[in-house]
Parts: C-alpha cells; structure tokens; sequence
C-alpha cells in the first residue's frame, strides 16, 4: 500500500474502525461500504444518526449510494479527475486548514529547478524514457542547501515550493473539466467540496473510505495519494472521525500484507534484497534501507533481528547473519508476471494455497493454460475448486495434460486456532472449536511436515545452497499433549518468535524499542512486536472491550497497540486539541508526557516544543510537533520526491481501455503501468469501436469465491452469476432483465443472465472535444464456470493483465467491452 | 425487543377458555415444545473470527458436548460487531459443516482424467521430494555476475485466507527455500 505509505508513512489504514462513528462527514468512494462491509458500515450510520453527512460516489447506485446524503455516479476509473477537481477547489478558494498545512505537511519544500511537471510536458513529469517506460525520479527531489538540509519557504510564496506546485498542477482540473472526464456535473462537484470544507478543521472531520474500487488500476497507487493529498489539506489525517478507511477484502489481507507473503517484502516491510539494486551483502543491504533521519533509522535492528529469528544460532555477525541464505530479486516476481513465466515454462511447481486463481484470476483462461505446463500443482483447500481442476475444464483434453496434481484438505477457521490482522491493524486470536473434518489438517500442519521432510531429505547434504533448510530454526512443538499428538505445531510460539526475544535468556521482547542490531534479539516481524511481550500475555487474545471506544485491550492494534494512526496530529503544534470537540491525545503538561483515549503514535515523553536538531539523525531530526514519524522529514507528504515509480503529484491517466480520450493531457494512459503485449493477452485499443462500453466489476454481499459458491444458503440468496446494464442500453440491445446475454473483451467472452436496471445510468463525457453518451455495464466478480452450487463464467475470463507500476496490481475495475442478446460458443 | 403492546390484556382476565385459545399466550405451547431448548442452550461457546472480509468480527462458536459444531453467532462483546453478522458471516457454520467439502486427500496423476484417493502421509513425502528434485534442478547462484541464490521454478500463491502465524511459517520456509515468486490476494 505505497499510497497510504508515502503520504504517512505506514502502509495500513490509518483510521479505527468504530471511530468512524465520530466524523462529520465521510467521504465514500471505490468502495460499496454497505454491500461489502456491511458490519463496519454499523458506524457510518451511527455518524449519519448523529448527524453526519454522507457522500457516495461510484459508477453505479448501490446500497451504499440508497443511504448516502448525496450520491454522484462517475465513469469508472476517473477518481483522480474527481478528487483532483476537490483538491484545486480547496487550493483555489484557500478553504484549506492553513495551520495543520503549514505545521503537518511538506507544503512549504521547494522542489528542484530541474522539475518538470505535467503542465510543461503535456502529461509527463520530468525524466521519463520513453525506451524503458520508466522514470529516473533524480529530478523531483527537493532543493538542498549548502549543508544538505531541504529548503524550505515557510511564507508558501516560493514558485516551487510544494503548495504552489500543487495549485499549478490540478489549476486545470476545473469543475468543468472535471465533468468533461469524469460525467460529475459541476454543481454536484462543487456541492461535495463544500461539504468537505464546512466539515473539516479544528471543530469538524471528515473520513475517506477506499476499498478495491481504488487500488485495482493502472495507477491505482495514485488513486489513494490523491485521497491522501485531499486529506492533508483539509486536515483530516491523525485525528478521531478522520482519516483514511482502507477497507481490505480477506480476513487476513492486512497480516499476510505485515507479516509478508509477498515477493518484494519480508515481514514488517523490510524490502527483500535484489540483485537489481546494490544489496548483495548484509552491509550494502542496511546502507540502502536504513534512513538517515525518522523512525527507519532503526532497519539494522529489525533486519538482524529478523535474520536471527529465521536462522538461530548460525547467524552470527561473522556471517553477516546468514544474510545470504535470503534469495535475491532479479525482477517483478508477483503472480501475473509469474502467470507468464509459467506459461513459459519457467515455473515448474506451484503451491495455492486458500486462493482460487483459475476462477478470480485475471485472463484467467490463461491462468488455467499455464498450469498446464507445470510439473506438479499443491492445493491446499477446503473445495473442488477451478484451480485445482483446471485439467478437467471447459475445452482441456486431460490426456495431453502431464502436471501431477495434488489437493490437500484445508481445515477451515473454526477448526484451528492463530492470528487474523483486521482492516484496522488489529490482532485477533481465534480458539479452536472443533476438531478438522476428516483428513483436513490446519495450513500450519502443512507447512510444518514440508519443512520437516525437507530438512530430513537434506540432512546429509554438504552443498551450501542446502544450508538455509538446514539451518532454519523451527521448534514449534506444541504444549498440549493432544495436539502434539496429531502433529499440529504451536502457532502461539510462532506467534512469540514474531513477537521477538532475547537470544540469551530466551525471554520475551516487550516491544520493539527492546531490539538490537547486535544478534542479542531475534523478532520475527518488528511492527508486531508487544504482542506476546512477556512469558504468559497474548495481547491479541485480549478480550475485554469496557472503556473508551478505542477498546484497548480488545486485540492489538500495530503498532504498539495505537488506533489511529499519527494521532500526534489530532493536537496543535504545541500539543493541545485542536478543539474540545475533537480531543483525542494531547500533551499533559504536569505528567510531562503525551495522553489521551489511545496509545500515543509519537514518542512518550517528547514535549511539543522539542526542537529538531540540525543534522542530526533518526528521531532527533524531527521536532515535537512533526507527527509521522516514519517519515524522513516527520511530515505528511502532499509531494513525493521518492518512492513511487510515475508521479510525484496525481496526475489523472485514462484506463488502458477505455473508451475516450485523455481530456487532460496528450499522454492517454499511465506512461509507467505493465503492458504484456502478447497473443495470449490481447488489449482493447482507446476508443474501440469493437468495444464500446466501459465494463467495472464489483462484489456482492452474499458471495466471496469458492469459500462461499459451496453453502446453500447463500447460493440460494445469489444462485448465479449477472450482468448489470442501464436501461436505454438495455432497449437499443434488445435485452430484458433475465435474457441471457454474451459480454466480449479481446480476451474472451463470458455469458450472464441481464439485470436491466436504474442503478447503472449512462453519463454525458467528452472525448477529443466531442460530447459523449456513454454506458457502464457491472460485472460480479464472485462466480466460476465449473463446480459448486452457484455458478457461472468468471469475469476474469474478460480482463487482460496490465500492471500498475508501484504494486503490480491489475486493472480490473475499468476496461472496455461488447455486450450482445444470447448465449456464447462452448469453449 | 419487547413489543409496546400487552396483547394479553386485551383479553378478558375471566375468560380462561379464549385465553387458552387465542394462540397469543405462553400457555398455548405444548409440553413437548416446553420440554425443548434451543439447540445451543448449554453448549460451550468458543472464540472466534469471522474468516470472510477483513472488518474482522469475533464469532461465538457453539459446540456440543462430544465436540460437534452446533451452530455460529456473532459475539456481542466485540466493539467491532457487537454481535452483528452478514449473511457471509452469518453462513460460516455451513462452510464447516457441508456434505460438499473435501476432506480427503486427492490425487490426478499426469494425463488422467480422474482423481484418486491417497494416503496424507504418501502425498506429503511425495511433495517434499519434488520439492526438491525441482528446487535442484533450478536453483540459481549466480545471474549476471550477482549472487541470487533463488529459484524461479517453485511459485507460491495465497495468505490471505489463512492466519498470521502461518504467513510467516511459509514465508519463512519459502524464502530458505530460495523461492521469490511469492504473492497472495493482497496485490490481486
């Protein structure tokens, strides 16, 4: 999450759940809050009882659009276009909270001479070539004085400090403009900005609320900074009934995200090394990572503590702490890219685990075609699913199909015990209530007898590569006779070594301050340290709820149990409310320390008047009153000198299909995003003829994938899969609600029974200066082809692979297609 | 909830035979029906989490003396849901309790059109084995002239389904591996 963590620091919402309950104002956008959070939602209506205004903007009018106080329907994939006409509105008119700006943010940075923006280069920044398609960022850096120190113009009058940069670089998003690109009339634009602004400041917050419907783009990172800018401008960040809502899909995203499954991280956001940078040894490594100034000053003690964790007594500082057991990167090694090289035949085994790529891939056609090649597939799963059996699908001849296939029954939540990392950071432990059906066996049971065989089948091996298996600490008997009988290991030692402890005496670190870079400590994942912070607690089985609402010991929220996230913020600069109405922490003045209704996310006992100190390092460099702290200069960043691949500032890019032209600039579609230009993966060219109309995709409340298709109950609520259009679409098409109809994209094509209905409505855009009338068709993205009692084709069937630049995220919720009355060819 | 309204005192104290008859008062109920309880009256209650979105609701899992599930109910205490479910939420006992599921080890070998039954132990070694046969045959030192130590033939999908503690037990064990092609739902 980039957008979140070079706007604050932390790659995770910045907001507690039931606190938003306590905002004026909430701002919805890129997600169906109702629908697919329908619990959390419980706190938007308590805010909307107490007299909150609700806002809904999405391409289609849902359940969440039906309770909102204004809904403004959009064309799918213009949200930068939307929320950077609000963010020129707010500079234009001065409306924002000029001293959270001028105290929080990095309004008053000036930017180098060699900066190049949009405006001068018709829809590209400075440094950009065009033969790799990537960005050198060398000259959106921040002018420097003669001792290092980034200049700064605390009067905001420079011509390129940030705020000014800002107001020339959205001056163009007009409310006119806006409407020509995104369908939102002027009026209702101008409406919502007020809201906002009569909402936020000392007295007042508003809260953003995000799910997929931001992030699934081509530039979907900046979809979240544009938010993120907004944010910092009305002064919204930090402060209770604020913030940002990132609302995750499953029930583990957020910890799978912290404690990382994925290619470019290790757990805590440590960058995995790569041999595309300079990170072949432990030292290059540190010197790449560690920050000068902010809380990473602190990488060394989180990274060898982390070595120490995963390799015990070997790693030592002789060895660098067996830092070269860790693989390196040589490229992008996310699942569409290695979706490709699978294909290709250079993967050839593959563990899926609780995911169901072959019905809610993306081109999942060829997902299937690609496992194909592989010499063997590990599943490991609770149900028949289209992965798994994609041998045996629509169109596959198994006789020609080699791959050894293995299913292994998944034991399901209920069955087993272990930690799930909430949308709000929090930590909660389940108990086990029954036994696993059958042979089904806990994902950890798995994991454990794979580590333990392969330690077992390389334990007369001599050969170096072998050693990080055999040197891997792994002792997690469990305590309990019982289970220790079946095999099942100890997730809470797990859940201790994550926590981290002293290497000597083998006791508990109490939190993170607590880890060294000396081998004396070993943490497993440093952001979730204070969990286990001594031989008996487990803060995430924490169930008392009674107190303030911040229900601080219900779980445990990381870091170190803060709620809400830089809530430094939620004081003035001298550390007092900023009003009583919005008190949430504050500097006590007698007790000489921070205070309030949630764990202080700055350090404890640093006054408000400390001074920054030139040229020092870490936290030194940051002054009381800068509150985020992660950050290199401790402020919000309404610009990004580094740390994102194609923009420094928003800057609004038409999907890759789609189907007009970039009102705003030359440059049509993000001049960074991930193309696979290949015959298996065909694109639809802007403005397409073939492929008139945008397609979205979205969720329904009944239905996830296979974890639901299978109950009755709700294949009963949501037997199949649909197709929503609009109703002057639907007349032209001759198609009535219940009519099967064939939707087609240069991929593939997927049949659905029609929903005819006023919930889609078509919008009045401009292409190439041409006024535009065009059609939005919904696609559920629940459904597979194959097995199950809810069925029916996947829309990932549709969807073509392209690459947002920062996180390799697809782009599913925008594209463009064809639609036509009846049912489509067999495969 | 109480209702507002006393129907019963829309009834005549003295006519005990058009109380009896109304259909609106306790005394209608069988002694059969007075006999029962609710299936989870008395059950132990067990801790957990709502595994479908990410709001994270706390679930109470009722569980039968000799140790069946009975039924799943939002957990009142939490301050997340305090007691509330979504339909999903509300149908986890069916996701555990399905005649559907698939509790079984299965098995398709190359160019077959069928699965087959195997034993969990004999899948377990026969994985670990072509774990490493495959690992063996792709592990790389060495690209353009850097140390990488890593193999691209072995890819691993998945994490966000399943807990903490196992996220970090396969990173930990992927990456001793040398596997980088690692990813789960988070990016898709």
């Amino acid at each position: 999450m980039p957008g979140l963590g070079t706007s604050f620091g932390r790659g995770g919402a910045t907001v507690w759940v039931p606190d938003l309950a306590n905002a004026d104002c909430i701002l919805i956008e890129g997600s169906n809050f109702a629908e697919a959070h329908p619990v959390a939602f419980r706190f938007v209506m308590q805010a909307k009882e107490r007299g909150a205004t609700i806002v809904h903007v999405d391409p289609r009018f849902t359940r969440t659009s039906a309770v909102a106080d204004l809904y403004a329907p959009i064309r799918s994939g213009t949200d930068i276009a939307f929320l950077g006409g609000l963010i020129n509105h707010v500079l234009a008119t001065g409306s924002y909270f000029k001293e959270y700006v001028a105290a929080y943010t990095n309004a008053a940075n000036v930017v180098g001479e060699a900066f190049a923006d949009t405006e001068d280069l018709d829809g590209l920044f400075s440094g950009y070539d065009p033969q790799t398609r990537t960005y050198d960022t060398a000259t959106w850096a921040f002018e420097r004085d003669r001792d290092g120190a980034i200049v700064k113009d605390a009067t905001l009058q420079h011509p390129r400090c940030v705020l000014n940069l800002l107001r020339r670089h959205y001056a163009r998003y007009t409310p006119e403009m806006v409407e020509r690109v995104t369908g939102v009339p002027p009026e209702t634009l101008l409406k919502i900005a007020g809201l906002l602004v009569r909402n936020s400041g000392r007295e007042r917050t508003t809260a953003f609320a995000y799910a997929v419907g931001w992030t699934q783009h081509t530039a979907g990172v900046q979809f979240i900074r544009t938010a993120s800018i907004l944010q910092l401008l009305l002064g919204n960040i930090g402060r209770p009934g604020g913030g940002i809502m990132a609302l995750r899909g499953h029930a583990n995203i957020q910890g799978a995200t912290d404690i990382a499954t994925l290619y470019d991280l290790l757990p805590g956001y440590l960058p995995m090394p790569s041999a595309r940078r300079n990170e072949a040894t432990l030292a290059e490594y540190l010197a790449a990572n560690t920050k000068p100034t902010g809380w990473w000053v602190n990488t060394p003690k989180y990274m060898i503590s982390l070595l120490k964790a995963y390799y015990g007594e070997h790693a030592i500082a002789a060895n660098e702490y067996c830092y070269e057991y860790l693989p390196q990167l040589t490229g992008d090694h996310s699942m569409l890219p290695t979706t490709f090289a699978m294909k290709d035949g250079i993967v050839k085994g593959y563990f899926v685990i609780g995911q169901n790529p072959g019905a809610s891939g993306q081109n999942a056609e060829l997902v299937k075609a690609a496992m194909e090649r592989l010499d063997w597939v590990v599943n490991i799963d609770s149900y028949d699913n289209e992965t798994v059996s994609f041998w045996r699908r629509e169109g596959a001849d198994p006789s020609t199909i080699a791959t050894e296939v293995f299913f292994l029954p998944a034991a399901t939540v209920l069955e087993k015990e272990g930690t799930m990392t909430q949308t709000s950071r929090l930590l909660q432990w389940h108990d086990k209530a029954v036994e696993p059906a059958g042979e089904s066996k806990s994902d950890a049971w798995y994991f454990n007898q794979l580590a333990t065989r392969l330690k077992e089948l390389y334990a007369d091996s001599t050969d170096p590569k072998d050693r990080p298996i055999l040197h891997m600490t792994w002792n997690y008997e469990h305590d309990d006779p019982h289970e220790r009988a079946k095999g099942e290991p100890s997730v809470l030692k797990v859940l201790r070594e994550i926590n981290g402890f002293h290497t000597a005496t083998g006791e508990q670190v109490a939190g993170f301050t607590d880890l060294k870079d000396d081998g004396s400590t070993a943490c497993g994942g440093w952001i979730y340290s204070g969990v286990c912070p001594d031989g008996s607690t487990n803060r995430a089985r924490g169930r008392d709820a009674s107190g303030d609402y911040t229900a601080l010991n219900w779980g445990f929220a990381w870091p170190a149990n803060r709620r809400t996230l830089y809530n430094r913020a939620s004081a003035d600069p001298d550390g007092k409310p900023w009003s009583e109405r919005k008190k949430y922490v504050w500097w006590d003045e007698s007790k000489a320390e921070w205070t309030g209704v949630d764990v202080p996310d700055f350090p404890k006992t640093k006054a408000p008047n400390t001074p920054a100190k030139p040229g020092a390092g870490g936290m030194d460099a940051h002054s009381g009153a800068d509150p985020f702290i992660m950050m290199l200069d401790g402020r919000g960043a309404l610009y990004v000198a580094a740390g994102l691949k194609d923009a420094p500032m928003p800057a609004h890019y038409e999907p890759l299909q789609s189907v007009v032209q970039n009102e705003l600039y030359g440059q049509q579609s993000n001049p960074a995003l991930g193309e696979f230009n290949r015959p298996d993966n065909p694109y639809a060219k802007p403005v397409d003829d073939a492929y008139p109309h945008v397609l979205t995709t979205y969720r329904i409340t009944e239905m996830s994938g296979i974890m639901t298709r299978y109950i009755p109950w709700l294949a009963e609520l949501q037997p199949a899969a649909f197709c929503e259009l609009d109703p002057e679409l639907a007349v032209a098409k001759g198609i009535k609600s219940g009519d099967w109809v064939t939707i087609s994209t240069p991929v593939g094509e997927m049949e659905a029974r029609a929903l005819v209905s006023g919930r889609m409505r078509p919008l009045r855009v401009t292409s190439n200066g041409v006024r535009k009338r065009i059609h939005q068709i919904g696609i559920p993205y629940n459904y597979g082809t194959m097995v199950a009692l809810a069925k029916g084709d996947s829309v990932g069937n549709l969807i073509p692979i392209a690459l947002d630049p920062n996180v390799s995220i697809h782009e599913s919720k925008t594209l463009t297609c064809a639609i036509r009355f009846g049912r489509r060819v067999p495969r | 909830m109480k209702t507002s309204i006393d129907l019963t005192s829309m009834i005549p104290r003295d006519s005990v035979e058009l109380r009896e008859r109304v259909g609106m008062l306790p005394n209608v109920a069988s002694d059969r029906t007075k006999q029962l309880k609710g299936r989870i009256a008395g059950a132990k209650a067990v801790t957990s989490l709502c595994g479908y979105c990410a709001v994270g609701c706390s679930t109470l899992a009722y569980v039968s003396d000799d140790g069946k599930l009975l039924d799943v109910e939002g957990n009142p205490e939490s301050p997340i849901n305090g007691g509330h479910l979504c339909p999903k939420g509300s149908a986890l006992f069916g996701l555990t309790v399905n005649s559907a599921r698939w509790t079984t080890v299965k098995y398709r070998a190359p160019y077959s059109n069928r699965y087959e039954e195997r034993p969990l132990a004999w899948a377990l070694e026969r994985i670990a084995q072509l774990v490493k046969k495959t690992r063996d045959e792709t592990f790389v030192r060495e690209t353009d002239g850097k140390r990488v130590n890593h193999t691209l033939g072995i890819a691993s999908l998945g994490g966000a389904t399943f807990g903490v503690e196992e996220n970090y037990l396969l990173g930990k064990l992927m990456h001793s591996l040398g596997v980088v092609a690692i990813d789960n739902q988070a990016r898709i």
